[in-house]
């Protein structure tokens, strides 16, 4: 069937073609105005292709915006890695040992997932400072417990996958909980451990409302900043787009390099595992 | 399955993370209900029983009035256009053309970017000058001809939260498209054919045969992007800041909490943002549970 429609399917490209173009506008415009000189910027001309390559807008946003970029990293690392850990224990936990109640509890944990977090920002605020952490390590805190849904979640609904027989094998060569999870178990997470690091590296990198409460002007992220640098009058178009990509940069790259486990996490993230 | 040594240690290993999602998320939420109840106003915490009266006022706030109203605006057109658009884009790439995993990655890669980028690069080009001083998407149009289609953008009266929705769809209708894919992919190609051998033109077999069979894929997109509207924010003060004509509840409550210290008020915001998420994500939760025990 398939062979016989191709020829007559050709013009199928030019809805194809004409959506990428939609969806790279925004990419065009951030691309050329950043590789523009200062002489050439004029909103007038934006659609314009540069006429060298010129790196002035990204060595100017580059020095407002390098030492939020860097707290950005800081602070998402740790984030990332802490709460996949945490997922792939209570993952392993939930969907292999069902204890009594885990019915209840993990629908309750999944709830978390979606929850607006306006609903409980004052009380987050407020005990982060009363039990002294703030800034980025109340940040990354943050970031790390609202995470161990999606994460609990995704390792949950792999391991569930994992043979019975596998673990009763192995608990026939005398080993424990632990070493099952140490030994079997872990080993074969990798790809789930990628799905889940990139899927917090990315929310944590681009969260926008835990940064603007939780941190102050010397700790903020690079969304914050970038958000400010875009409100003031001072900071002209052109270096904000060229703050823009660089904002962009680090989850693009994943993304293009790590893109199918991206869409992985994507879809986990929507219950649909 | 495990011995009792092992039924305590998992017990001990899990309970940290329980315990701190049972505190960060139910107690936060039993906190913020308990603040909503409050007379708070001001930097320090005042816990003065004031009943139900900041819900009563922000319904009767016009600016509320405002919010419920560009919420309403978003979600529409958000939703409607995103599931549109992406399973448009799904029935396209489910063609079998070349270079389809590239477009499927181009149709994505806008999830990968932060709502602050996404604000701050349309928020140029929905720049709304006029006259010399055109550019952006409006300068656009006028090279390609199309003039008519100049408009104010996010400056529009009243509508103009549908212009930050426009913005919205570029970044998540490839999430629609992934689902929606996903979707077609698992239906069993014995049906499409039995289909066209029966004579069904390609757009019956979609219209017929594929759309209901997703329907499923569509209850998943509408829940999932409805809640993502009730809770939009970042993305409107990246393009506008906090301008009063754009508000939606989610900023109300950061300004009036964060800003003008109404913690009280701010609390009860936050509560009936929840709600209304609530009432759209505990039956999908239950539902997709459901299904899972059952397959």
């Amino acid at each position: 069937m398939k062979p016989k429609l191709r020829l007559t399917k050709y013009w199928l490209y030019i809805p194809l073609v004409g959506m990428a173009i939609f969806y790279l506008l925004p990419m065009y415009v951030m691309l050329v105005t950043g590789f523009k000189s200062f002489a050439e910027i004029d909103l007038k001309t934006m659609w314009n292709l540069p006429h060298g390559l010129a790196l002035d807008n990204f060595i100017e946003a580059f020095s407002k915006l390098s030492p939020s970029l860097l707290n950005s990293f800081v602070m998402v690392i740790p984030a990332a890695l802490i709460s996949s850990m945490l997922g792939s224990l209570n993952g392993f936990i939930l969907a292999k040992w069902k204890f009594r109640g885990a019915d209840v509890i993990f629908p309750l944990i999944l709830f978390g997932m979606f929850i607006p977090y306006q609903s409980i920002l004052i009380p987050l605020v407020v005990f982060m400072r009363s039990i002294g952490v703030t800034g980025l390590p109340g940040l990354a805190l943050a970031h790390i417990i609202y995470g161990i849904p999606i994460t609990t979640l995704t390792f949950r609904n792999y391991y569930a996958g994992m043979p019975q027989e596998l673990l009763e094998a192995a608990k026939i060569d005398g080993a424990d909980m632990l070493g099952i999870y140490r030994y079997i178990l872990l080993p074969i997470s990798i790809p789930s451990f990628v799905v889940v690091l990139i899927w917090q590296f990315t929310s944590a990198w681009n969260d926008f409302l835990f940064a603007v409460v939780l941190t102050g002007n010397q700790e903020w992220p690079i969304t914050v900043a970038l958000n400010n640098m875009a409100g003031s009058q001072i900071i002209s178009w052109n270096v904000q787009m060229a703050g823009s990509l660089l904002a962009a940069l680090p989850t693009l790259l994943v993304y293009i390099f790590l893109g199918r486990y991206f869409l992985r996490g994507l879809l986990a993230g929507s219950l649909k595992g | 399955m495990f011995k009792d040594k092992d039924r305590y240690l998992s017990v001990v290993l899990i309970a940290p993370s329980i315990l701190a999602v049972f505190i960060f998320i139910y107690v936060f939420i039993g906190w913020s209900v308990r603040v909503s109840l409050s007379k708070w106003k001001g930097l320090s915490a005042d816990y003065t029983w004031n009943g139900i009266k900041n819900y009563i006022d922000l319904f009767a706030d016009p600016r509320f009035h405002v919010d419920i109203r560009n919420t309403l605006i978003f979600t529409g057109v958000f939703v409607v256009g995103s599931i549109l658009l992406g399973f448009f884009l799904a029935v396209l790439l489910d063609q079998g053309l070349k270079g389809e995993g590239f477009f499927r990655s181009l149709f994505l890669f806008p999830m990968a970017i932060s709502y602050i980028v996404t604000g701050v690069v349309w928020r140029w080009l929905m720049n709304p000058a006029t006259g010399s001083r055109t550019s952006g998407l409006n300068l656009l149009f006028s090279y390609l001809h199309l003039d008519f289609l100049q408009n104010a953008w996010h400056t529009t009266p009243t509508w103009g939260i549908a212009a930050i929705a426009l913005a919205a769809i570029w970044q998540m209708s490839g999430y629609t498209m992934a689902l929606y894919l996903a979707g077609l992919r698992s239906i069993p190609v014995e049906l499409r054919e039995a289909a066209q051998i029966d004579g069904a033109s390609e757009f019956q077999v979609y219209r017929y045969i594929m759309l209901p069979l997703l329907s499923p894929v569509t209850l998943s997109a509408l829940i999932i992007l409805g809640h993502m509207s009730l809770k939009v924010f970042d993305l409107i003060i990246a393009v506008a800041g906090k301008q009063l004509p754009l508000d939606v509840p989610a900023i109300y409550m950061w300004q009036t909490t964060f800003d003008g210290l109404f913690y009280g008020r701010g609390a009860a915001i936050g509560i009936l943002l929840l709600i209304s998420v609530a009432v759209l994500i505990i039956p999908y939760i239950r539902y997709t549970l459901k299904t899972e025990t059952q397959s």
